[in-house]
């Protein structure tokens, strides 16, 4: 089991109704990590629409995470 | 000056432009994005921008950075609002300064097409009859020129 730091932002952070949290997951890929918390919190994003930081960079969907990471699952952005 | 930066108030124009004077600049663009009145066909009373603002000052930087250095220019600059703004409000200024004016103007276009596209920033528009939503940018990736491959060059 992995503990790991979730920040949400946008629509992410409205369906969780939290800006972030802590989780103690068996995910084995942060796609298994967004399919858990899509059926933990509702999310209605599938996963094809997002990206992914880890750590605060932005990351491959093959990346491995490790104990005490912080990971964000990014909404399609909409700056300028 | 940082490259690139967040403001949860308003920010100056003027002095935005003013950091960017060099004696060795002979041109200087600016684009401004304005809150609007209508989206899609709805009236729009005001935005909100939120960001994942570590994320989003590194890439900030990394882009201006780019444009700097694929163009040449002497100096640029970004700013992105965050929190609420209201229609007429700026929401992104962006200046290039350079010896020549057409560096300038590609710089510019480069920065504003690439802030859209990667910087970790939401946009949640609310609406006159009181609904809001969340924005996705709708537009083609890469409307500044790209590198082209040497092959897709004309001969000669």
């Amino acid at each position: 089991m992995t503990t790991v730091t979730l920040q949400y932002f946008a629509q992410l952070r409205e369906q969780a109704g939290t800006s972030g949290e802590q989780l103690v997951t068996s995910a084995g890929s942060l796609r298994e990590l967004y399919d858990e918390l899509r059926t933990r919190h509702g999310f209605s994003l599938p996963v094809e629409a997002l990206k992914v930081a880890v750590n605060a960079q932005f990351s491959d969907w093959g990346r491995a995470f490790g104990e005490g990471d912080t990971i964000v699952f990014i909404p399609p952005v909409a700056g300028g | 000056m940082k490259h690139f930066s967040l403001s949860g108030v308003a920010v100056d124009p003027a002095q935005l432009r003013t950091a960017l004077q060099h004696p060795d600049s002979g041109g200087f663009c600016a684009f401004e994005g304005w809150v609007r009145n209508s989206n899609e066909g709805r009236e729009v009373d005001g935005l909100e921008y939120e960001a994942y603002a570590e994320l989003a000052l590194a890439e900030g930087e990394r882009i201006v950075d780019e444009a700097i250095a694929r163009y040449g220019v002497i100096a640029a600059h970004c700013m992105h609002r965050i929190g609420h703004l209201k229609v007429g409000e700026l929401a992104v200024w962006i200046g290039v300064s350079s010896a020549h004016r057409d560096e300038a103007f590609r710089a510019c276009r480069y920065i504003i097409d690439e802030i859209k596209h990667r910087l970790p920033i939401w946009k949640k528009e609310h609406y006159l009859d009181g609904d809001t939503a969340w924005v996705a940018c709708a537009h083609t990736h890469g409307a500044h020129e790209p590198m082209q491959p040497a092959r897709d060059r004309a001969p000669g």
